[in-house]
């Protein structure tokens, strides 16, 4: 057995080594199969970051109306924070509503005098939410039309609520959010089945070749396992390979992206490419190895039969 | 040893063979003559179960060929060494390479391939090109290589169809030498060949095809056609 193992493995090497040309546009093939799938890892990392950003400027605020009690209003703001689907609240006084209100208008002299001239706050206090997911502000927005969910009375200090004026840009992004991310692993997918094909297919050309020389190691009487095994070594080896050509590749593509595409991407690709470069690797490397001995094992199952 | 009982062997309408029925004794050189077409390729490809017949029975010893299982057919085959017109040899390999395969395929330990491959390449006179590949040998060396792969197992039968057909004069003369040879060592022969010259020299048996049947079969016979 082990006497077979080592004659399989060195003759899977020498003849990796022998056949050259065959051998390079094999990994060429199978690199560009990889860089396809590393690419798509970056767009949805791309893609989520992106995605990310925009759900971050989703947000609801309750207003209360001027003069709400404040004991109330953080009542109001322990019973939201029960709710799960609640990421952060963030309670603005009416005082610091205020104060943000003459900070933003600090240029716009006539709105602060006519302030001045009200003696009074006008501003009420406002909490607010930022939820876990966009679809979620929907629910949060129903728990208060149910009066018994809050503290009794609550709804009269509450002023509006902004969710029905902006529920339409919150609907349309939710759905794009979830469009881009359908579509994006539909794309990928996509991708990845072509470039898999491709890689299968040349090592089937490859295998066809070899095909008289199978015939005649199992007229000499080889075993499946004997005629198989090198075909397949020779596969993994150009995976191993592949990966080592698509991980280099990546380095200065990777540098260029994160020099020059950050602002646009919204996410430093070099600094993913390195934070996650042991992830990557292994994924490179598995699926190479995956895809080169499987693409062997089938593509030399047909000429075994006999 | 070899026995064909009344086979026939059809590729579409076509009969390649036709009701054959012979037999081979261990030991026996048999030369099979025909023109293209008769049937004698067929013939061999039968005996290495390459094809099933369309009717009839290709034993060896007693056991039915083409109804042997996977692992006992790899087997029978480890038994049978084969040459072929086309030398068929591994091209990613070595002369000593291609001798030793057949040694490992049948689970030979290293030391004893590195025993038997020096003594096979010196029987055939290619211990200087041990270590060529077949695209730097010449026909008659890579013919030679063919027959050293062929018999480093010590097989009981030895097939070789049409082994001079890509040779010159010479290089057939000694190739149809070193079989001799070998049979003499008391391993059977099967030779296909077209060279009259060259059967009407061994003197021993030769079967005769003509369009799939068995013509003649003379115990120390001529081409004759």
């Amino acid at each position: 057995m082990l006497i077979h193992a080592k004659r399989i493995i060195r003759t899977g090497w020498n003849s990796f080594v022998r056949s050259g040309f065959t051998s390079i546009a094999s990994i060429l093939i199978m690199t560009i199969t990889l860089f396809v799938m590393t690419s798509l890892i970056f767009v949805q990392a791309s893609l989520n970051a992106s995605l990310n950003e925009i759900k971050d400027k989703v947000d609801v605020t309750i207003y209360f109306v001027p003069g709400a009690d404040e004991t109330s209003i953080l009542k109001v703001e322990d019973s939201l924070k029960k709710l799960p689907e609640i990421k952060t609240i963030s309670y603005t006084s009416a005082v610091d509503a205020l104060s943000n209100f003459k900070d933003k208008h600090s240029n716009d002299y006539l709105t602060l005098q006519a302030l001045d001239e009200l003696n009074d706050n006008p501003l009420g206090a406002s909490l607010n939410i930022k939820a876990n997911d966009p679809s979620q502000y929907e629910s949060i927005s129903k728990y208060f039309e149910n009066d018994n969910a809050l503290s009794k009375g609550a709804l009269t200090i509450i002023d509006k609520i902004d969710y029905s004026q902006n529920k339409l840009v919150i609907d349309r992004l939710t759905s794009i959010i979830s469009g881009a991310k359908n579509l994006g692993f539909a794309v990928s997918i996509v991708l990845m089945i072509i470039s898999i094909i491709i890689t299968f297919n040349t090592i089937r050309l490859i295998i066809f070749m070899s095909k008289d020389e199978i015939s005649v190691m199992r007229l000499v009487g080889a075993g499946t396992k004997y005629v198989q095994g090198p075909f397949i070594v020779s596969g993994i080896l150009v995976g191993v390979c592949s990966a080592l050509l698509t991980i280099l590749i990546f380095i200065p593509v990777s540098i260029w992206l994160g020099n020059h595409m950050t602002d646009f991407i919204g996410i430093n690709l070099y600094q993913y490419y390195r934070s996650n470069f042991l992830q990557l690797f292994i994924i490179m490397l598995g699926s190479g190895i995956a895809l080169g001995s499987i693409s062997s094992f089938f593509a030399i199952s047909r000429y075994l039969r006999k | 040893m070899i026995y064909f009982d009344n086979v026939t062997k059809k590729y579409k309408e076509n009969f390649s063979l036709e009701g054959v029925t012979l037999s081979i004794a261990q030991g026996e050189f048999v030369s099979i003559v025909g023109h293209s077409g008769a049937g004698k390729t067929t013939l061999t490809k039968l005996i290495l179960a390459e094809e099933a017949p369309t009717s009839g029975t290709v034993s060896f010893e007693s056991t039915d060929i083409h109804k042997l299982s996977k692992s006992d057919l790899m087997n029978f085959r480890r038994k049978v060494g084969i040459v072929f017109q086309d030398f068929r040899l591994l091209p990613n390999r070595t002369a000593y390479e291609n001798i030793a395969f057949a040694m490992e395929a049948t689970g030979k330990r290293d030391e004893d391939i590195m025993e038997d491959v020096p003594h096979v390449l010196e029987l055939v006179d290619l211990t200087n090109r041990a270590f060529h590949f077949p695209h730097q040998l010449s026909g008659g060396e890579k013919q030679r290589l063919a027959i050293a792969r062929a018999i480093i197992t010590q097989p009981d039968l030895i097939i070789a169809d049409e082994p001079t057909g890509n040779l010159d004069p010479t290089n057939a003369i000694e190739v149809i030498n070193i079989l001799k040879k070998i049979n003499d060592l008391g391993t059977t022969v099967i030779l296909t060949t077209h060279n009259k010259s060259l059967v009407d020299g061994i003197k021993k048996r030769v079967i005769t095809l003509e369009n799939g049947r068995v013509i003649r079969d003379d115990k120390e016979g001529k081409y004759m056609l």
